[in-house]
C-alpha cells in the first residue's frame, strides 16, 4: 500500500476546516460555514475508509502495527523524543473509521439542527476542532502525543459543551467536565512519565515491547522500585487508567457526564455517545499488552470498576426524567460493558476474546448511541423541552424518528439480530469464562438497560398525547436530520454480522468467534422480560410505575438522585476540605499570621505612629516579618536541620 | 585588551550609550513623546540583537566580571523582555509626562541586572544588586498623579532597604568565615559552620525577597497594584527573570558544598510559596493583584525547577523563564491597554471583554492558558520540564504538590477565561482602538505562545549552553 502517507490528511483536513471557520467564519463564510465542514469531513471519512480498506485487506489474518507518518516534535538529549505520528493498527483502523463516521453523521445532522443560529460558524467550527483532536488522539503513535490530544479533545468538548455561553447551567457544567477531567488527566501525566522514565522512551511500541518482555532491564527495575508498597509499573498503569476512567466517564469520575447534556444535542452524540468518552476504552486497548501482561493487578480494577459503573449507572438511569440524561447514564453504563470487557480479557488467542468484544461493543454502540442521540434531538426539536413528561404519543407526528429510535432500543437492548446482541454477547461469554461474578452483574445489568431503555421509548412515543404547539409546527426537520437518523439505522441493524474477530484482536491474528444458543438464552430472556416490563407499566398512561416507585421508596429515591454521587463530592469538597483545610488555613492566616505581625509590630508601635501619618503603617510589620522569617530560618537550619 | 574589553562588555555598553543619548535628549531641546518613542523602541531592539554579535566567553575585571554565552543569553531573554516592555505599553508611554526619564531608569536598572548576571565576586554582585533595585522604585512611583503609586515607591524602596541590611550583614558573615568574597574561591572554604549557614540564609532572603518568595513576598502585591502596568510588568518578569537567572548560579556553582541546606530551604519555601500565592491568587478582585499573587506561585514553580541541582534544571527555569516573558508580558499587555483607555482594573470590568473587544480577549485567553500549563501552548512545555527536572531528585512528594498546585492554579486563570467569554455584564467595557504597534506585540507574543513549546531546537540550544 503506497498511498498510506494519506493518513495525515485525515486529521488535517478537519484543522484546515476550523482554521479557515474559526478566522475568516464569522465574517466572510457564513451560512455556507456548514456545507463547507460538512465537505471536509466527507473528504476525510472516504480517506479513511479507504486506509482502513487496504489495511484490512492487505494483511488480512495477521495485522502488523504500522507507522506511516513519524515526526520528531522534541528530541531530548538521551535518545527520549516526543513524536508526533500516525500509528496503524487494527484498533486505530477500526477508531479513525468510527470517528470520521459519527463525525459526518453529525455534521450532517446538525445542518438542520442548528440552522438560523447566530453562532453558526463557531459551531462548526468547534464541531472540526473537536474532530481534528479526537483523530489525532486515536492516531498517536506516541503515548505524549495522545496526551497532548487528549487535552485538546477536553478544551474543545469544553468550548462546545459551553456552547450555549449564555445559560448559567451550561456555563457550569462545561467548567464541571473540564476540572474533573483535569483532575483525572493529572493522574494521567504522572502516569506517562513514570511508565516513559522507566522504559527510556515515549513511543507506544517500543515502550508496550520493553515493558513486557520478562527478561528486559526496563520492565525489572519498573517492577522492583516501589512507593508506598506498590511497583513503580502497577502506579505507572493504574494512573494511566484513572486518566482513561475521568475521561470515560466511570465510577466515581462520572459525575460530570450528566451534567454535560447542556451541550447542543447532535454535540452529546459526537462528544458523549460516540467518540470523547470511549477515549478512555481505547487508551486502555492501547496499552493492553502491558496491562495483561505484566499488571494484571491493575486490569482487575479496570475490570471491577467497569462492571461497577455499569450497574450503577443502569440503575440511575431507570430513574431520570430528562430524556438526555437516560441517555448519558446509558452510555456510562455500556462504557462499563467495554472496560470490564477488558479487564476480564488475556492477551492473544482464544482467552483474548474479551478485547475483541470489547472493541466490537464499542464499534455498535457508537452507530446506536449516536442514533439515540441524534433521535432524541429531533424529539426535543419538536417538542422544546428535555423532560419526559412533556412528551408522549410522538410515534404520530415523527414516523421517521419513532422507527429508527425503536431499531436503535432494540439493538442496545441486546434483542437478535440487531447490533448490539452480537457485541454484547460477546462481551458476556469473556466474562463467564473468566470472571462470573461479573459476568452476574452483567446479565442483570442488560436486562435492566432493556427496561430503562424501553421505558424511554414508550413514555416518548405512546403512554398520553403530548400537547404539541401546532402553531409552529415544522415537522421532523428535514432531510438533513432525517439522512443521518436512516443511515445509523442501517448501521444499528446491520454492524452485528461483521465478523469482527477476523479484523481486531489482542494480538493481531484472526480469531474465530462462535455463538452458543444455549449461552444466549439467559441474556435474551431477560433483555426481553425487561421490554415487557417497561411495556407492562409504560404504554398506556397509568399510576403503575408510581406505585411502583412508592413501593421501593428508599431505594428509588436514592437511585433518583444518583446515589447522591454528587452531594458526597459537595460533602467532601465543601464540608471537609473547606472546614478542615480552608477555615483552619484562614484561621491561621488571620489570627496567627496576622497576630504575630501585629504583635511585632506592637513592639515597635512608637515607631510606627509616626511613619503612620506618610503612609499605610504597614511596611514595617513587612520588615518585621521578614527580619522573624529569616531569623528563624537560620535558627532552623543551624540547630534543628544541620 | 581593547578589543576584549569591547566585545565582553558589549551588551553593557550599549545600554550605557543608550542612556547617555537619553540624557542628551532631556539636556537639549526635548523631542515630543510621539516621535521620541519609536526611536527608543528602535535602541532597545538593537540591544536586543547586539547580544548575536558574538559567540565569545572571557573574564575582566580579575574574574570580577564574567560573561559566557549562557550570560549572554540570558542578557539577550531580558533585553528582549525590556523591549517587548517598550512596545506593549505605548500608550501608557505615550501618556507619561517624562518620558526620557523612565527609560533612563529602566535602562539604568537593566544596565545593573547585566552586571548582576556577570558578577564574579559578592562585592559586584551587591552594587549591582543595588543598581537594579533603586531605580525601579523610582519607576514605580511614575504616576506621579496616583497617591497609590507613591506609595508602591516608597515600599519598595523601604523594603529593600531593609533586605539589603540583611543582605550585606549575610555577606559579612560571610566573609568573616572564609576570608574572601570571590565566587570562584568560595566553594573550597564553605564547611558548614553555623556561622556561614546563617550567613547563607541571610544571603538567601535576599533573593528570596526580589523573588517574592513566602514568607517573603508581602511587599510585592501592595506594589504590583500601585505601580503602573509598564513597571509592574518590569518587575514581575524582568526583575524576576534577573534575579532566578544569579540564583542559579550562586545556588550551583558558589553555594554547592551547603548543598542539602538549600535542598531543603527551597523544598519547605517552595511549597509554601505554592500555596500561598495560589491561596490569595483565589480570593483577588484587581487584576494587578491577581497577576501579582499568580506570579508569586509561578515562583513556587521555578523554584521545584532549581531544587534538582543540575543542567537539566537549569535548561528548564531558563525555557520557563523565556516563556514566562511571553506569556505574562501579553496579559500585562492586555491589562495595561484596557487600564489606560478605560481605567478599568478589577476583574468584575472584564467580564463580557469577548463580545466588545475579540481580539484582547484572545490574547488575555491564550496567555492565561500559557500561564496555566495548558498543553500545547509554550507555557505547558516550561511546566513540565519544571518539574521533570524537580523530579530527578526523587522526591515525588514535591512534585506530587506541585501538580495539585497546577489544578488550583488552573481554576483561577480559567475563572477569568470564563468571566472574558461567558459572563454577561450590563456595563462592558467599551470597544479599544488598539495601536498598530501594541497589536503587533501582542500577536508576537501570541506566536511565542504556540510555537516556543514545538520547535525543540531552542530547548535544546539553551541545553548545549547549560551543559
Amino acid at each position: 500500500m503506497s498511498n498510506l502517507s494519506l493518513i495525515i490528511w485525515i486529521p488535517l483536513l478537519p484543522l484546515a476546516g476550523f482554521i479557515l471557520l474559526g478566522i475568516f467564519g464569522r465574517k466572510y463564510v457564513g451560512k455556507a460555514a456548514g456545507l463547507l465542514a460538512t465537505a471536509t469531513m466527507l473528504a476525510s471519512t472516504l480517506i479513511a475508509l479507504y486506509i482502513a480498506y487496504g489495511y484490512f485487506t492487505q494483511y488480512a489474518g495477521n495485522y502488523p502495527k504500522l507507522v506511516p507518518v513519524n515526526y520528531t516534535w522534541l528530541s531530548f538529549a538521551n535518545g527520549l523524543s516526543i513524536n508526533m505520528g500516525a500509528l496503524l493498527d487494527p484498533i486505530s483502523a477500526m477508531m479513525i473509521v468510527v470517528v470520521t463516521f459519527i463525525s459526518l453523521m453529525v455534521h450532517i445532522y446538525s445542518l438542520g439542527y442548528m440552522k438560523g443560529d447566530e453562532r453558526f460558524p463557531t459551531y462548526f467550527a468547534f464541531l472540526q476542532l473537536f474532530t481534528f483532536s479526537m483523530l489525532g488522539l486515536v492516531l498517536a503513535s506516541n503515548i505524549f502525543q495522545t496526551y497532548v490530544f487528549w487535552e485538546l479533545v477536553g478544551v474543545s468538548s469544553f468550548l462546545l459543551i459551553g456552547y450555549y455561553y449564555d445559560k448559567p447551567s451550561a456555563v457550569a457544567a462545561s467548567k464541571k467536565a473540564f476540572i474533573v477531567t483535569r483532575f483525572a488527566d493529572l493522574g494521567f501525566l504522572i502516569g506517562i512519565l513514570i511508565l516513559s522514565y522507566f522504559s527510556g522512551t515515549l513511543d507506544f511500541n517500543t515502550m508496550i515491547g520493553s515493558l513486557t518482555d520478562p527478561n528486559s532491564v526496563q520492565l525489572q527495575s519498573a517492577a522492583s522500585h516501589t512507593f508506598l508498597g506498590v511497583s513503580a509499573l502497577t502506579w505507572g498503569a493504574v494512573l494511566v487508567f484513572m486518566g482513561g476512567a475521568g475521561k470515560s466517564a466511570m465510577f466515581p469520575l462520572h459525575i460530570w457526564l450528566p451534567d454535560a447534556m447542556e451541550g447542543p444535542t447532535p454535540v452529546s452524540a459526537l462528544i458523549h455517545a460516540a467518540t470523547m468518552v470511549v477515549a478512555g476504552v481505547f487508551l486502555v486497548a492501547r496499552i493492553f499488552p502491558i496491562l495483561s501482561i505484566s499488571t494484571p493487578v491493575v486490569l482487575e480494577v479496570v475490570g471491577w470498576v467497569g462492571a461497577v459503573s455499569a450497574v450503577i449507572a443502569a440503575i440511575i438511569a431507570c430513574t431520570q426524567t430528562d430524556i438526555k440524561r437516560v441517555l448519558a447514564y446509558s452510555t456510562m453504563s455500556q462504557i462499563g460493558f467495554m472496560m470490564f470487557a477488558l479487564g476480564v480479557s488475556k492477551y492473544g488467542g482464544e482467552s483474548g476474546l474479551g478485547f475483541t468484544a470489547s472493541m466490537f461493543h464499542l464499534f455498535t454502540h457508537a452507530m446506536f448511541k449516536a442514533l439515540l442521540f441524534l433521535g432524541a434531538g429531533a424529539v426535543i426539536h419538536y417538542i422544546h423541552s428535555n423532560e419526559m413528561k412533556d412528551m408522549g404519543g410522538l410515534r404520530k407526528y415523527l414516523p421517521i424518528t419513532h422507527i429508527t429510535f425503536l431499531l436503535a432500543c432494540l439493538a442496545i437492548a441486546g434483542v437478535p439480530p440487531f447490533a448490539g446482541f452480537f457485541s454484547k454477547e460477546e462481551i458476556l461469554l469473556a466474562a463467564y469464562e473468566n470472571n462470573p461474578a461479573i459476568y452476574y452483574i452483567a446479565l442483570v445489568t442488560s436486562g435492566v438497560t432493556a427496561f430503562y431503555m424501553f421505558r424511554l421509548y414508550f413514555m416518548i412515543f405512546w403512554n398520553k398525547n403530548a400537547t404539541v404547539h401546532h402553531e409552529h409546527h415544522h415537522g421532523e426537520g428535514g432531510f438533513a436530520m432525517m439522512l443521518p437518523l436512516l443511515i445509523l439505522a442501517l448501521g444499528a441493524v446491520g454492524a452485528g454480522f461483521i465478523p469482527f474477530g477476523h479484523f481486531v484482536s489482542s494480538d493481531g491474528l484472526t480469531l474465530e468467534s462462535h455463538f452458543d444458543l444455549q449461552f444466549s438464552a439467559a441474556p435474551v430472556a431477560l433483555g426481553l422480560a425487561g421490554i415487557f416490563l417497561a411495556m407492562w407499566m409504560y404504554k398506556k398512561e397509568n399510576n403503575k410505575p408510581q406505585q411502583f416507585a412508592t413501593a421501593l421508596s428508599g431505594f428509588y429515591k436514592a437511585a433518583y438522585h444518583k446515589f447522591y454521587i454528587d452531594e458526597i463530592y459537595l460533602f467532601v469538597t465543601k464540608k471537609i476540605i473547606f472546614n478542615l483545610v480552608g477555615r483552619p488555613a484562614a484561621w491561621i492566616d488571620r489570627n496567627v499570621v496576622d497576630g504575630m505581625v501585629n504583635l511585632a509590630g506592637n513592639s515597635t508601635v512608637f515607631v510606627s505612629e509616626k511613619i503612620k501619618k506618610f503612609q499605610s503603617g504597614k511596611v514595617q510589620q513587612y520588615a518585621i516579618w521578614f527580619l522573624v522569617s529569616a531569623v528563624l530560618i537560620a535558627a532552623l537550619f543551624i540547630y534543628v536541620w544541620k | 585588551m581593547i578589543p576584549d574589553f569591547i566585545y565582553l562588555m558589549r551588551s553593557e555598553l550599549v545600554v550605557t550609550l543608550i542612556i547617555f543619548f537619553l540624557l542628551f535628549v532631556k539636556i537639549g531641546k526635548g523631542m515630543r513623546n510621539s516621535s521620541l518613542l519609536p526611536v527608543i523602541q528602535f535602541l532597545l531592539l538593537v540591544n536586543f540583537l547586539s547580544h548575536f554579535a558574538c559567540h565569545c566567553s572571557g573574564n575582566l575585571f580579575g574574574n570580577m566580571f564574567l560573561v559566557t554565552p549562557l550570560i549572554t543569553m540570558q542578557k539577550a531573554i531580558l533585553s528582549l523582555a525590556v523591549y517587548l516592555i517598550s512596545l506593549l505599553c505605548t500608550e501608557w508611554l505615550k501618556k507619561t509626562e517624562h518620558l526620557a526619564e523612565f527609560f533612563l531608569l529602566m535602562l539604568s536598572a537593566l544596565l545593573g541586572m547585566f552586571f548582576l548576571l556577570s558578577s564574579g565576586n559578592l562585592l559586584i554582585f551587591y552594587l549591582s544588586l543595588e543598581l537594579a533595585t533603586i531605580p525601579v522604585a523610582a519607576m514605580a512611583n511614575f504616576d506621579l498623579h496616583k497617591r497609590i503609586s507613591s506609595e508602591a515607591a516608597m515600599k519598595m524602596i523601604l523594603s529593600s532597604a531593609f533586605s539589603s541590611g540583611i543582605l550585606l550583614f549575610g555577606i559579612s558573615l560571610v566573609y568573616g568565615s572564609t576570608g574572601t568574597l570571590s565566587f570562584s574561591a568560595l566553594p573550597a572554604l564553605l564547611n558548614g559552620s553555623p556561622l556561614q549557614i546563617m550567613g547563607f540564609v541571610f544571603l538567601f532572603t535576599a533573593f528570596a525577597f526580589k523573588l517574592s518568595i513566602v514568607p517573603f513576598h508581602l511587599w510585592t502585591a501592595d506594589v504590583y497594584e500601585g505601580a503602573p502596568v509598564a513597571v509592574t510588568s518590569f518587575l514581575s518578569v524582568v526583575s524576576k527573570g534577573a534575579i532566578a537567572f544569579v540564583f542559579m548560579t550562586f545556588l550551583y556553582k558558589v553555594f554547592q558544598p551547603l548543598h542539602t541546606t538549600w535542598y531543603n530551604l527551597i523544598f519547605i519555601l517552595s511549597i509554601i510559596t505554592m500555596v500561598i500565592g495560589n491561596l490569595f491568587a483565589l480570593r483577588q478582585n484587581n487584576i494587578k493583584r491577581f497577576l501579582a499573587f499568580s506570579s508569586i506561585a509561578q515562583v513556587g514553580f521555578i523554584l521545584v525547577g532549581i531544587s534538582s541541582n543540575d543542567p537539566g534544571g537549569m535548561t528548564a527555569v531558563i525555557f520557563f523563564i523565556l516563556v514566562y516573558v511571553f506569556s505574562n508580558l501579553a496579559a500585562f499587555g492586555v491589562a495595561d491597554v484596557i487600564a489606560v483607555s478605560t481605567g478599568k482594573e478589577t476583574i468584575e470590568d472584564y467580564k463580557g471583554l469577548y463580545a466588545t473587544n475579540p481580539f484582547l480577549g484572545w490574547i488575555l485567553a491564550l496567555s492565561l492558558f500559557s500561564l496555566a500549563g495548558i498543553p500545547p501552548t509554550a507555557g505547558f512545555f516550561g511546566k513540565l520540564f519544571l518539574l521533570t527536572a524537580g523530579a530527578s531528585t526523587g522526591n515525588y512528594w514535591l512534585i506530587i504538590i506541585a501538580g495539585l498546585n497546577m489544578v488550583i492554579s488552573l481554576y483561577y486563570y480559567l475563572k477569568l477565561v470564563r468571566a472574558m467569554f461567558m459572563d454577561k455584564n450590563e456595563n462592558p467595557i467599551p470597544k479599544i482602538y488598539v495601536n498598530r504597534t501594541v497589536k503587533w506585540a501582542m500577536v508576537l507574543c501570541a506566536l511565542a505562545i504556540i510555537l516556543l513549546g514545538m520547535f525543540s531546537w531552542l530547548y535544546d540550544h539553551i541545553h548545549s549552553l547549560v551543559a
